[in-house]
């Protein structure tokens, strides 16, 4: 039993950190643009980007599993970027898209909470655009660490979605939060609380180690 | 001496219609100390962006050396790196004192240019706080490190807006002589903006009255606080309210 | 007669206060049916039931004539027995008889009736991998899925359908497990889904199945009509000593009329109309006696 939970924790932290850097690594790049241009259109987009980090993720999932259905003509194609349904690899698809507006809105809030005269600063020291930008991420650092860590708030206690894509498969796609649902609908409570307090365990853990780096880089 | 490093000819700043800014013909020489004054909304400030290249003028040109820069011209980095400001607010990066004053190097690629940075630090007196968080220093000792973070690039042309505005008479005095030593020793131009008259006498060799966007009166220090040809000139130097 | 310690004494004591009082407040002379009027009754069921569609079909009439709602809490057979353990429902509609008949040793029921009967059948693609089209015995079926090591998606979440599949491998003397083997840990319809997908055999109640035949799946019924396939529904009145929420009269009333024979006979017309087969067969004991 404890080699199988070992499996579930293990899968859990490898789809949702795979989701997390992928969301992280096109996220906070889209936050910091959206938060430091000006540019036509850029009001429709972060009203969508809005609108995506209050998007329900079971709705999400069921996007995604749309997208990889057999019905579906593209996954006939066997695209190499579109993984198969009841995958880990599904899960971490869809983790990412539920993900990736949580990381970029909070990054672009942390971006825009920066003092605007520190770009100004930065610009008049010599920063090219690019420099630029990763002088105001640093500033915004805590904000940026906030975005990150509600994005994996978001996943990793999601339930729909991956249920969806995932299909639940014993040792292949069970995760927690739908080992905590199917423990649940067996009446197995002491297992599905179990699990429960290891998912909390989790979150609590990942917020201490976002905290204790982000200490770090004050420090440095 | 009479190289300009700026030419301005025909600038216009105008922020969604409104102008804020109108010179049509200035020069600032290469090594000079150049005081720009007036009162607060005058465009004082906005004149030192456009001259650090920060912002892009709505219309007309400026020249430095050879380098136009205008609507639709920005200048290349290699240029605006010869160029830097130090603000009213110090605006220090959330680091140490130390990654503080090595950041504009850091932007070059000197990242080995340890003891320039150790030596711009010993100029303004702060050597021994450069392990501390830039956020603990104190209102004099940050502007000090913001001037030593200015410094460290060597620039041909420092601006500075304001830079002793809020400070005590001891780190007014020890800006003061950093800033002039640098224009003394290494020929780096200034143009600094001040609100505080004795300042400009102190430190400038030519003094600018603007007024509402535009240039009243530029003028030799002499000329400018015992000579001067405007009376709004003459009205500001005795301290009177001037429009 | 199991001893009453004090503590149950006062329990009892309290809840026939809190009876007597109930029963007191209005002046009740009418028919059993007035006193149980307003109240709501907590049935916990399995999903196929509801995904069939046949509690929609039956409930209303049920609530029209007693003036009373039904709230169902669809879920496996195992939770829906620990739903009734904890005292969480008033009645059970389930299918899984062992486990039934533990529920009523375990004193967690007072009334046990049979009510239908459906049955299980083997489906898979019509590709059919394993060559076991036709057959009639379902554990030779599950012999030759598991040689063949094609895909097989189970329920995997201790549901009454999932009971049967695990004695169909025991009957098959093999205990499934490998890559082949998906245990999915979900609901039917989430199942027939998966197979579909995957191509895939499962097992499923023939009416989900049906059901979902009007929605379209690739999915063909293979092995059907081994007695073992048979797949008995029983109700259950959870005891009124898990407390005094349990609504035990009106538990009554919807048994009574669950098994009586105008209901039955309402049970054996519901989907043939739709699905051109009736998918519940009335097995209830009135039934049986008519």
């Amino acid at each position: 039993m404890s080699n199988e939970l070992l499996e579930i924790v293990l899968l859990s932290l490898r789809v949702s950190g795979v989701a997390l850097l992928i969301s992280s690594l096109t996220g906070i790049p889209v936050g910091a643009f959206l938060g430091l241009r000006r540019f036509t259109g850029r009001r429709l987009l972060v009203a969508l980007m809005y609108t995506g980090m209050g998007f329900p993720p079971v709705v999400i999932g069921l996007f995604v599993y749309l997208l990889l259905s057999n019905s579906n003509p593209l996954s006939r194609l066997d695209l190499p970027f579109l993984p198969a349904l009841f995958t880990p690899e599904a899960m971490i698809l869809a983790q990412s898209i539920i993900a990736f507006p949580l990381v970029a809105g909070f990054s672009m809030a942390a971006v825009m909470a920066v003092d605007p005269q520190v770009r100004l600063q930065v610009r008049s020291l010599g920063a090219t655009e690019r420099q630029t930008v990763l002088a105001i991420l640093s500033e915004a650092r805590l904000g940026v660490l906030v975005s990150v860590i509600a994005g994996f708030g978001g996943i990793i206690s999601e339930v729909g979605a991956v249920m969806l894509v995932g299909g639940n498969i014993a040792g292949r796609t069970r995760v927690l939060t739908t080992a905590i649902v199917l423990e649940t609908r067996k009446g197995n409570f002491e297992m599905a609380l179990a699990l429960g307090f290891v998912l909390l365990g989790l979150a609590f853990i990942a917020n201490l180690v976002m905290l204790r780096l982000q200490g770090r880089s004050i420090e440095e | 001496m009479n190289t300009p490093v700026y030419r301005i000819r025909q600038l216009l700043k105008a922020y969604n219609g409104r102008r804020v800014l109108q010179i049509e013909h200035l020069d600032i020489q290469r090594g000079e100390a150049f005081a720009i004054v007036g009162p607060s909304g005058a465009g004082k400030s906005t004149l030192l962006r456009l001259l650090n290249f920060l912002e892009l003028p709505t219309a007309g040109k400026i020249y430095f050396e050879a380098t136009e820069f205008s609507a639709t011209q920005e200048v290349p980095v290699e240029i605006r790196r010869r160029v830097t400001t130090v603000f009213q607010r110090p605006m220090l990066l959330n680091r140490s004192v130390w990654a503080n004053v090595h950041y504009g190097l850091g932007l070059r690629g000197q990242h080995n240019a340890t003891e320039r940075t150790l030596a711009a630090l010993e100029k303004v007196g702060l050597d021994s706080l450069k392990h501390q968080p830039a956020r603990t220093l104190s209102g004099g000792e940050a502007q000090r490190v913001a001037l030593a973070r200015a410094m460290v690039l060597e620039p041909d042309v420092l601006l500075l807006d304001e830079p002793t505005a809020n400070l005590d008479p001891y780190n007014i005095s020890l800006i003061e002589k950093t800033v002039q030593g640098l224009n003394h020793e290494h020929n780096t131009s200034l143009v600094f903006v001040t609100h505080n008259i004795f300042q400009a006498r102190r430190l400038a060799q030519r003094v600018a009255l603007l007024l509402d966007g535009q240039i009243i009166e530029v003028a030799s220090v002499e000329d400018f606080f015992e000579n001067p040809r405007d009376p709004r000139t003459a009205a500001f130097v005795n301290g009177e309210t001037v429009y | 007669m199991p001893k009453l310690t004090p503590n149950h004494t006062l329990i009892f004591l309290a809840l026939l206060v809190l009876l007597t009082s109930c029963a007191l407040t209005p002046p009740t002379e009418g028919p059993a049916s007035e006193t149980l009027q307003g109240q709501t009754l907590t049935l916990a069921t399995t999903t196929s039931t509801e995904d069939s569609g046949l509690l929609e079909y039956l409930l209303p009439d049920f609530e029209s004539a007693y003036q009373v709602s039904v709230d169902v809490i669809a879920v496996g057979t195992g939770q829906a027995l620990q739903l009734g353990e904890d005292g969480n429902a008033d009645v059970l509609l389930v299918h899984a008889r062992a486990s039934e008949d533990e529920f009523m040793q375990g004193g967690h029921g007072v009334r046990r009736e049979d009510v239908m009967y459906n049955d299980f059948v083997i489906i898979g693609p019509p590709s059919d991998p394993a060559a076991i089209s036709g057959l009639t015995d379902a554990p030779d079926a599950f012999k030759k899925i598991a040689a063949s090591q094609a895909i097989f998606v189970s329920r995997g979440d201790d549901s009454g359908t999932h009971t049967k599949e695990k004695s169909i491998w025991a009957a098959a003397s093999l205990e499934p497990s490998g890559d082949w083997y998906l245990s999915a840990g979900q609901g039917m319809g989430a199942v027939l889904t998966m197979a579909d997908e995957q191509r895939a055999y499962t097992l499923s109640d023939r009416a989900t199945y049906l059901a979902r035949t009007l929605e379209g799946t690739d999915l063909v019924i293979l092995v059907e009509g081994d007695p073992i396939l048979f797949n008995p529904y029983g109700v259950l009145a959870v005891n009124p000593n898990k407390g005094p929420q349990i609504k035990a009269d009106l538990a009554n009333a919807f048994i009574d009329w669950l098994i009586s024979v105008p209901t039955q006979e309402e049970i054996a017309q519901f989907g043939a109309e739709k699905f051109g087969a009736p998918l519940f067969t009335p097995d209830s004991a009135p039934w049986r006696e008519k």
